[in-house]
């Protein structure tokens, strides 16, 4: 078992409000990513879980018993540190053993345990080394070993890939998902990084300013945002955005242009919206019922496509383009729209009015 | 004391960083450094050279004038009769330095069990007003001895405690804890507090966790604030000489000092007994410099 619910916690630091009412339901053997950007209370709501903070309100609860006022030992969770925090004085092989000579296990458990550790993580060589003998990535994959080395209730991850190089990131990842689908166990991963979050999670939570945004899987996050600000933050290319109202059976943006308007859209005329279009589901090299005129703004290469920004009006779209795609500044363009795939923001809250009818 | 050597260390550095093409032709400036330097340490050391030369000199040759620098008469009489009476007992100067010992000992040991750990609660925990109460218990440390030994005498009448060894090692304790806390908690912010998070999710308590893993990073930190803790207590005479009279609880420094005065004064007894009294912390010193200067430096720099 290793459930993991957060209900309605609350944190602050001085005046700094890092959460304010958090609420998030880890199912058992999930992989839980938390993302959001720096500052939006990922840590401290790990770090929440862990019970390395006291709360200011609301409860945690680990397996259905409420743990709110457990010190960190008695959670029975591991954690992955940013920083790693490999005891700089132990070698490689008594970090892996730190937990489980916390628990007191025998000296041979222990060096089973590390052993089979090691050989998982491929760090067998450096067992005799100290932390600052260590390359990022060595480090990195000891801070994993001294989580693994035990079957804790879920493992707690806090950004563990941020400090690696980009290759080492990509391989790490696809080495984490092994682990967590042979381990089978709760995983929290907190990430900035919106592509580990897409790519490794089953749920994602997506947080900003100490505030739960959405919640769902990575596809729902993606293709259903809750909201402006989530569809703005996941996404690369950003989302573009642009200021509409309906009027009758089409929307008319602000800049003066005019699309049909999406049947599934309960928006009453006259209400200020915002229209938000993917990249990929914007095109300059087919032609369709709606399109957008604009001019070429610039080519952005990027080896596999190339992202063309148009501009329509003061608003720059960014369009996902195969890499031959040519032009030049200023050339006058036709932006053609899947509006099946747009999304629907109300300009005031930042609210989705894309999903019913949907 | 503290600052003065948070300054010499950080001169160092600091000089080093100066362009070469700024300095005054190359050997100009050096002769001019080294004659200057040379001067400074005649003067700064001529004190010590002559005490240690009076300590060994034959009371003739103490009293020659003009006075002898080298062709004197070697002798460590002065130094037999800084530890032996004349009726061959132990002399009272020994029974001194004993008491020096046990209060300078006792009361750094005190004052370092007690400040550590509240240095490192300073730097860990959330406490209400810390501001206000750190510079409370640094602004202990504001006032000089004399101040406030007249009040802490009535005090330590009332409760028993003049002339008492204890009744030193407690107000040298109650000095040095200030101290020990503010030195301690620059330490301790040095020691990333994650190690303490992580030993505690592997399932040590807070105070385990404290004592496994964050002590031994503040080793260096702990002997730097307890020789300068050793060294006041050790040269403390305000309240040595007003809170204690009596030659068997006596510390090293008033009794020193009351080698001089009467009718006589035997300066050879006086300089090998001061000899003899600066040796200990000298040594000391010298045994920790590298963790001195590792700890001053440690504590200075922000990462």
């Amino acid at each position: 078992m290793g459930t993991v619910a957060v209900h309605e916690v609350c944190k602050s630091f001085g005046k700094v409000r890092a959460l304010d009412g958090v609420t998030l339901d880890v199912p058992d053997g999930s992989f839980f990513v938390v993302l959001g950007p720096s500052g939006a209370g990922k840590t401290t709501t790990l770090r929440a879980i862990a019970g390395l903070e006291k709360l200011d309100a609301g409860s945690v609860h680990l397996d259905g018993r409420d743990a709110t006022g457990d010190a960190p030992a008695a959670r029975d969770l591991a954690m992955v540190f940013q920083s790693y925090a490999l005891y700089p004085r132990h070698t490689v092989y008594e970090n892996i053993a730190s937990p489980l000579r916390a628990r007191r296990c025998s000296s041979s458990e222990i060096a089973a345990a590390v052993e089979q550790m090691s050989s998982l993580l491929h760090i067998e060589r450096l067992l005799q080394r100290r932390p600052a003998q260590l390359s990022g990535g060595e480090m990195q994959r000891v801070a994993l070993a001294r989580a693994l080395v035990r079957r804790p209730r879920a493992f707690l991850m806090d950004e563990p890939l941020t400090n690696l190089d980009l290759k080492l990131r990509v391989e790490m990842r696809t080495e984490l998902t092994r682990i967590h689908r042979s381990l089978g166990a709760t995983f929290i991963y907190v990430t900035n990084d919106q592509v580990e979050a897409l790519s490794m999670a089953d749920q994602v939570a997506v947080l900003k300013e100490g505030k739960v945004q959405q919640v769902g899987t990575p596809t729902e996050v993606y293709e259903r945002p809750a909201n402006q600000w989530v569809a703005g933050f996941v996404g690369s290319p950003p989302i573009s955005l642009l200021a509409c109202h309906a009027e009758g059976d089409r929307l008319v943006g602000a800049e003066g242009w005019t699309l049909p308007r999406p049947r599934w859209t309960t928006a009453e005329d006259g209400r200020a919206l915002l229209l938000g279009l993917r990249a990929e589901d914007l095109s300059v090299e087919q032609r369709g019922n709606a399109s957008l005129p604009g001019e070429l703004y610039g080519l952005e290469p990027l080896g596999d496509r190339t992202v063309v920004d148009v501009r329509v009006g003061t608003e720059i779209l960014k369009v996902k383009a195969r890499p031959t795609v040519t032009g030049t500044p200023g050339e006058r363009l036709l932006v053609t729209v899947d509006l099946d795939r747009a999304h629907l923001f109300d300009a005031g809250t930042g609210l989705s009015l894309s999903e019913a009818g949907r | 004391m503290a600052v003065s050597v948070d300054e010499a260390v950080s001169t160092g550095p600091a000089r080093d960083h100066t362009p070469p093409a700024r300095r005054l032709g190359g050997r100009g400036r050096s002769v001019l450094e080294v004659a200057l330097l040379t001067v400074l340490a005649v003067v700064m050391l001529f004190p010590v050279l002559w005490m240690i030369e009076t300590s060994i000199k034959e009371n003739r040759d103490v009293y020659a004038i003009p006075a002898k620098f080298f062709d004197f008469t070697v002798t460590l009489d002065h130094y037999k009769d800084v530890f032996v009476a004349p009726d061959g007992t132990r002399s009272a100067l020994s029974v001194s330095f004993l008491n020096s010992v046990v209060v300078a000992g006792v009361s750094t040991v005190l004052a370092t069990v007690l400040g550590v750990p509240a240095a490192w609660a300073y730097s860990r925990f959330a406490v209400r007003a810390k501001k206000d109460q750190l510079f409370f218990i640094l602004s202990t440390r504001f006032m000089p001895p004399v101040v406030v030994v007249i009040p802490i005498f009535l005090m330590y009448r009332q409760v028993g405690l003049i002339d008492n060894k204890l009744g030193l090692i407690l107000i040298y304790a109650a000095f040095n804890v200030p101290f020990t806390i503010w030195m301690m908690k620059g330490f301790v912010d040095e020691v990333p507090a994650e190690y303490e998070d992580a030993a505690m999710l592997d399932g040590y308590t807070r105070l385990q966790a404290f004592w496994k893993f964050t002590l031994p990073l503040l080793v260096p930190g702990i002997a730097a604030t307890a020789v300068f803790a050793l060294i006041f207590s050790w040269n403390e005479f305000v309240f040595a000489t007003f809170l204690t009279s009596s030659d068997s609880v006596r510390t090293a420094p008033p009794a020193v000092a009351g080698l001089i005065g009467g009718t006589t004064t035997d300066w050879g007894l006086v300089a090998a007994a001061s000899v003899v009294f600066a040796l200990p912390v000298l040594v000391f010193a010298y045994l920790v410099r590298k963790h001195l200067i590792a700890g001053v430096t440690l504590g200075a720099v922000r990462r």
